[in-house]
């Protein structure tokens, strides 16, 4: 039973990382229908541009967790930079080309970016120095860290934040009638091409925040550490309904636990005929289970084909 | 197109009259990898470039090591190009021709090909032993000697290749160390069992299993994960409720790392025990704290007690850092090739091959002499364990010194028994 509890747990604090990149994928395909596979170098870089910060204010004598806060701050609009950029240079020349040009385009960008980052910070892990002191809460014989609440509370806060962006202000609207409509949106004096903009500059501030959160919890980082994240987090937007943000949320959630629990039970339930080395396999039935019976995702609505 | 070979046609015109010119009694030199340089100086000995490959992971997870190894290996060539070795009357100069393999087996074979392609006079390589199984296939067609500075796998040496050579004990010898230390020495009833299912961190673990259970213990668990993976809690919590005194990784440095701090979250207490893979200061940089109290073991003697050994470790120091594991190794065994290509007086493969397996050469990592495998002869395995974040050296099993005294008893070689796990735990 406490194994359980504690596999729930790891799950749940993998599963928020997941959802909050997840979000980044959705975002922008809920809107332009583009799978922006280059959002996993975004969260990296967000990374180590937080490593970068709190490593260069450590010694200056601020408490840590001023200093933590700084480096969020700075990776966060870095990364919203980024994010224009990337939309700038990448994806908007390309608009109106058929699908798969701007997917090229996104894998693209990505190698561009580990590449880029490569050069900076080199090939070698970096280890993230711990900011926070970590202490170890033991609950009903499972242990989690304060890191680990923060990571949880912290995603909740800003999933929170975004549904409140995206149904309650104007340029929430704005995106929401895009996605249903670009262009009955922009007859309506929706300025298209900024609400694209934005939300390629919001999915990149949330990559970010998981990029920190990532980096505090495992305390390394590696320029090549977004691509699996983004392979991952594309696979809980889909499994949710890419498109859609409470879809992404859950499917993130989903995927972290079941990831969890294959990994502790798959040899148990197999007889240890399948090891803990097929623990992607149990994410993958499952999403390929949920897209058999809704193709659309969890959450998906039955759209036409858009965009 | 055309304007573009005219100068490659003069290159090796050049080239050539510059051979027949300084040619005193011209060798045939069959597919010698010769390209003088057309600029000789006029009076001095006639210079001729031999090209060595290099292979190891220069991007990806463990690129750390893997420039490690390379490092080793261009100094070795930089030390051979101080001494203006001459072979059969020429000046050689040598030139390291570094390749990427990703760490990944199928580039390993791609990059294997260009430095055949390359004409290379041999390769020192690959780091993985993943990488290094499939390629020794493409050079042993291409009949050039190979050694590998840091494939332990078994595999590589016993597929009968007359190219195939390593400068390091394997995983027979290092499994057993490690199997057998971990239950006499350590106390362990229990033990867990983590591979990252790459040719390496199987094969070690495979070995360490058989020796932890030939000597009494239980194996409560066996997990797997791969090579590029940064969370194990879900394995971890899995082991956790088995209870073992003691956990092994088959692994390299960048999973121990993430590793072992999640032990400590977890609140896990047993011993962490890994192989050569492992047992880096970069383990100790990427654990930190939670890496006190580590047992690794390492193919070899510990470089810096030595003879010759603090020579390296001060130049390189200073020419490139930090050793991470390997590059002692990768020094040696570009020496080794050149050592070879000494007595035989030739650089051509086919001639200085059949000296590679003869060779008995002293080197920074103490006396190297080949079985007839191409192992390495009385193979060392030495067992560290991590204190105040530094790797201080427990035992020391096999090796020989170079330089003092004689070279253990041939029959002694562990190398040579092809019996697996309970050899070398008579020797304790």
């Amino acid at each position: 039973m406490d194994t359980l509890l504690q596999q729930l747990i790891n799950g749940l604090t993998l599963g928020a990382v997941y959802a909050l990149v997840a979000l980044g994928y959705t975002m922008v395909y809920g809107i332009i229908g583009l799978i922006n596979f280059a959002h996993g170098e975004v969260v990296m870089i967000g990374t180590m541009v937080a490593f970068t910060v709190i490593v260069a204010l450590a010694g200056s004598g601020m408490p840590p967790l001023v200093v933590l806060a700084i480096g969020l701050l700075v990776s966060v609009l870095v990364c919203m930079v980024l994010g224009w950029a990337l939309e700038r240079v990448a994806y908007r020349p390309l608009r109106h080309a058929p699908r798969l040009t701007p997917l090229i385009t996104a894998i693209g960008m990505s190698i561009v970016l580990q590449n880029v980052a490569m050069i900076i910070w080199g090939r070698n892990y970096i280890t993230f120095p711990p900011m926070i002191d970590k202490k170890i809460y033991e609950v009903g014989g499972a242990s989690f860290t304060n890191v680990q609440v923060a990571i949880v509370t912290l995603a909740a806060l800003v999933m929170l934040g975004l549904i409140y962006l995206v149904h309650r202000t104007r340029i929430g609207m704005a995106m929401r009638a895009t996605a249903q409509n670009p262009h009955v949106a922009s007859l309506m004096g929706v300025d298209i091409n900024r609400v694209i903009a934005m939300a390629f500059i919001i999915g990149s501030a949330l990559g970010a925040v998981a990029g920190c959160m990532v980096g505090s919890y495992y305390e390394i980082a590696h320029y090549q550490m977004g691509f699996m994240l983004g392979l991952k987090a594309f696979t809980a937007a889909v499994l949710g309904g890419i498109g859609n943000l409470a879809g992404a949320m859950a499917g993130g959630l989903l995927l972290g636990v079941i990831e969890a629990l294959g990994a502790g039970y798959i040899g148990d339930l197999t007889g240890d005929f399948l090891g803990s080395h097929y623990q992607d396999i149990f994410a993958f039935i499952v999403l390929i289970i949920v897209l058999m019976f809704r193709p659309s995702g969890l959450f998906g609505e039955r759209t036409g084909d858009r965009a | 197109m055309n304007h573009l070979r005219i100068p490659g046609v003069l290159v090796v015109l050049a080239a050539s009259v510059a051979v027949i010119g300084c040619g005193k009694k011209e060798e045939p030199k069959t597919a010698a990898p010769a390209a003088a340089p057309a600029a000789a100086a006029p009076a001095a000995k006639p210079e001729m470039v031999v090209k060595i490959g290099h292979v190891a992971p220069l991007t990806g997870p463990i690129a750390h090591l893997g420039k490690d190894n390379e490092n080793g290996a261009r100094l070795a060539v930089d030390d051979a190009n101080a001494k203006k070795i001459e072979i059969d009357g020429k000046v050689i100069k040598f030139e390291l021709l570094g390749e990427d393999d990703q760490a990944d087996p199928k580039t390993g074979t791609v990059v294997a090909q260009k430095l055949v392609d390359a004409k290379v006079a041999g390769v020192v390589g690959h780091l993985n032993s993943g990488t290094t199984i499939p390629a020794s296939a493409i050079y042993n067609q291409a009949g050039f000697p190979q050694i590998s500075p840091s494939a332990t796998n078994p595999k590589y040496t016993e597929q009968g290749f007359k190219t195939a050579f390593r400068v390091m004990a394997n995983d027979i010898q290092q499994g057993s160390v490690i199997g057998v230390y971990a239950v006499k020495d350590m106390g362990a009833k229990k033990i867990a069992i983590i591979d990252d299912r790459t040719a390496y961190g199987q094969g070690l673990a495979d070995e360490v299993e058989k020796a932890a259970k030939a000597n009494g213990a239980t194996i409560v668990a066996r997990e797997f994960t791969n090579d590029k993976a940064t969370d194990f809690k879900a394995i971890l919590t899995k082991i956790k409720a088995k209870n073992p005194d003691v956990i092994f990784l088959g692994g390299m440095d960048a999973v121990g790392g993430p590793m072992l701090k999640q032990m400590k979250e977890l609140g896990i207490k047993a011993k962490f025990t890994t192989g050569d893979g492992g047992c880096s200061p970069e383990l100790i940089k990427l654990a930190g704290p939670a890496s006190e109290g580590v047992i690794c073991s390492q193919a070899g003697l510990p470089v810096d007690k030595l003879p010759n050994g603090q020579k390296f470790v001060a130049d390189f120091t200073k020419k490139y850092g930090q050793i991470q594991i390997y590059s002692p190794y990768s020094y040696d065994a570009v020496m080794v090739l050149i050592d070879a290509m000494k007595r035989a007086n030739s650089v051509d493969p086919a001639k200085y091959l059949p000296e590679v397996g003869k060779t008995a050469y002293d080197g920074v990592t103490g006396k190297i002499e080949f079985d007839e495998k191409g192992d390495i002869k009385n193979g060392a395995i030495t067992v560290f364990e991590i204190k105040d974040g530094k790797l201080v050296t427990l035992k020391s099993e096999g090796g020989a010194m170079a330089a003092a005294a004689a070279p253990a008893p041939a029959a002694a070689a562990p190398a040579a028994a092809p019996a697996p796990a309970p050899t070398p735990e008579a020797k304790k």
